[in-house]
């Protein structure tokens, strides 16, 4: 039994929050969808876990009985202490007493907050705060695990810590989604999802995603001038330019030809799309 | 040339706790250096002591040449990473009370913001406000900026405007300070300084702090297996994709570990982030 959603549409008022997104999230797989505030992260997320009904369009989940879920800005009791918090969600799902503690612990003392069982939840560090939400949201085993940012603003030491517990979860059968605006973190999952204003802007695995890019992605030491300025954007020090299908390398400075990474292919992809939606207004 | 910012064996204390420790630093006009730490390292320690808004417990800290002041501070362009705005006031307001407060030259919000220049902040998409932050901190053409994670939470291509903006004023003299826990972030910037436990661990280009670094990559078809094998071997192993990343140990330890199990081992290059990681944990262990 896979997971996820089919010609998903999701409205608020005339808002349109997603529009016809389709994704699979079959278990044992890392999904991540990527994208900006504003793209659909949560919406999506919300509604695989149950917490938002689809305006149109089809979904498949696990009973919530079945499905971790740790939002974007909360999942855990800041007035409760990370035992509380643990016992609390233990006696929700029906895990029992002995069992939920056997596993908290290994999963506490492997991500560094085995100390911190006395604490309140509201007095742990960002990192810390999110580690305990993850382990709240897999304790139970579930079939579907669904994480929203589950490591913005943490630091890259937490972060190895909540990659850990994806990997755990996942290892165990768990079919886990998760969101993130970061590129080099999507590429750590098997499948990435990258929405744009509520559409799929590119989907696949990591290097499905780059061999898709139409035309070759360069690098050039200063931004071209002329027709092609439009299709470069900064990237460090230096700059890239996307030369489409059909475009010829401009007489000129050097464009040095480079292997795209996730990163460049998806500004490709919104460049691209930008680029379309101008030349439409246009006429 | 005079340094923008600089710090010279600055240390602060709190109590028992050195939370910097003889820390050297310089930001030099048209530079881009990234600050990279865990929580706790000492980054916003050694920022407020950079800004002036801390005094240090030992070494000194000059800015712009002389030491820290209200004078200093109109020549310091700040987005910190709550962005700092007061969602009540427009952009127009904001940037108004910004120059009363600090005094500095007239500004003005870039054109393309001109149609929500009378808009409570508050009521903007978030990346409308990033970019209302970023023209705010840059309405003074300020010769220093210090970014908190300036674009976290950003697409590829609006973050890439945004670095078109600071590169923009670094090109044209100004230096900027930049801290962040994301990597992607970090290979924006010219030159790296990786701090932890209050101390510099590493310093230098991308490719100078990554060295020959290395991890081994396990492709397996059942990763599973392999993780827990590893996991039970002590080995840390982080997934990516659907191949196994072990740092710290050489292949022959993670073929001991993962016994009999089919899996093709090699060597990669590690990346920054693991980089980091070593530096960060390796000093932990020690």
């Amino acid at each position: 039994m896979t997971f996820g959603v089919r010609g998903l549409t999701v409205r608020f008022g005339p808002q349109v929050a997603l529009e016809d997104v389709t994704l699979e999230v079959p278990p044992g797989r890392v999904t991540a969808v990527v994208g900006g505030d504003g793209a659909g992260k949560t919406t999506l997320l919300r509604v695989l876990a149950g917490a938002l009904a689809p305006t149109a369009g089809e979904v498949r989940r696990p009973g919530p009985e079945r499905i971790g879920h740790l939002p974007a800005s909360s999942g855990t009791y800041p007035d409760l202490t990370v035992r509380e918090n643990l016992a609390f969600v233990a006696a929700a799902y029906g895990v029992p007493a002995t069992a939920a503690r056997e596993r908290a612990d290994e999963l506490l003392s492997r991500t560094g907050l085995a100390g911190a069982l006395d604490r309140l939840a509201g007095e742990l560090s960002g990192g810390m705060r999110r580690k305990l939400g993850v382990v709240c949201a897999m304790l139970h085993r579930p079939e579907l695990l669904v994480l929203d940012e589950p490591t913005t603003g943490i630091d890259p030491v937490s972060r190895a810590d909540l990659w850990w517990l994806i990997a755990r979860a996942a290892a165990e059968g768990a079919a886990v989604v998760l969101s993130t605006s970061y590129l080099d973190e999507a590429e750590r999952a098997a499948w990435v999802l990258a929405l744009d204003a509520g559409r799929t802007l590119a989907e696949g695995t990591a290097e499905d995603i780059v061999a898709a890019v139409p035309g070759a992605v360069c690098r050039a030491a200063e931004r071209p001038s002329g027709d092609l300025a439009r299709y470069a954007w900064r990237r460090g020090a230096t700059w890239r330019v996307w030369l489409p299908e059909g475009v010829a390398p401009p007489a000129g400075p050097a464009l040095e030809l480079l292997r795209p990474d996730l990163a460049d292919a998806v500004t490709v992809a919104a460049l691209a799309r930008e680029l379309a939606h101008a030349g439409g207004d246009r006429r | 040339m005079t340094p923008l910012a600089e710090s010279l064996a600055v240390s602060r204390r709190f109590g028992p706790l050195l939370a910097v420790d003889a820390v050297d630093l310089r930001v030099g006009p048209g530079e881009v250096v990234g600050l990279l730490g865990a929580n706790g390292a000492g980054k916003t320690t050694l920022i407020r002591l950079l800004l002036g808004l801390l005094p240090p417990s030992a070494g000194s800290v000059r800015l712009f040449g002389e030491a820290p002041s209200r004078a200093t501070r109109r020549r310091i362009g700040y987005v910190p990473q709550g962005l700092g705005l007061y969602e009540d006031l427009t952009p127009r307001e904001n940037l108004a009370f910004a120059q009363a407060a600090f005094g500095g030259e007239a500004g003005e919000l870039p054109g393309d913001l001109g149609a929500v220049a009378d808009v409570p902040v508050g009521r903007l998409p978030l990346g409308i406000q990033r970019r209302v932050a970023f023209a705010l901190a840059l309405a003074h053409r300020p010769d220093l900026l210090v970014l908190d994670e300036p674009t976290s939470g950003v697409d590829p291509l609006a973050r890439a405007r945004l670095w078109e903006q600071i590169r923009t004023a670094a090109e044209a003299g100004a230096g900027a300070l930049v801290t962040t826990h994301h990597m992607e972030e970090a290979e924006e910037c010219d030159r790296l300084v990786v701090m932890a436990d209050g101390r510099v661990v590493a310093e230098g280009t991308l490719p100078e702090i990554v060295g020959d670094a290395r991890v081994v990559v396990v492709e397996t078809p059942g990763w599973a297996h392999a993780f827990e094998r590893l996991e039970a071997a002590g080995l840390q192993a982080a997934l990516v994709g659907r191949t196994l990343r072990v740092l710290g140990v050489g292949p022959r330890e993670v073929r001991g570990a993962l016994g009999d199990l089919e899996a093709r081992l090699s060597e990669a290059p590690a990346t920054l982030e693991e980089r980091f990681l070593e530096l960060t944990l390796g000093r932990a262990a020690a």
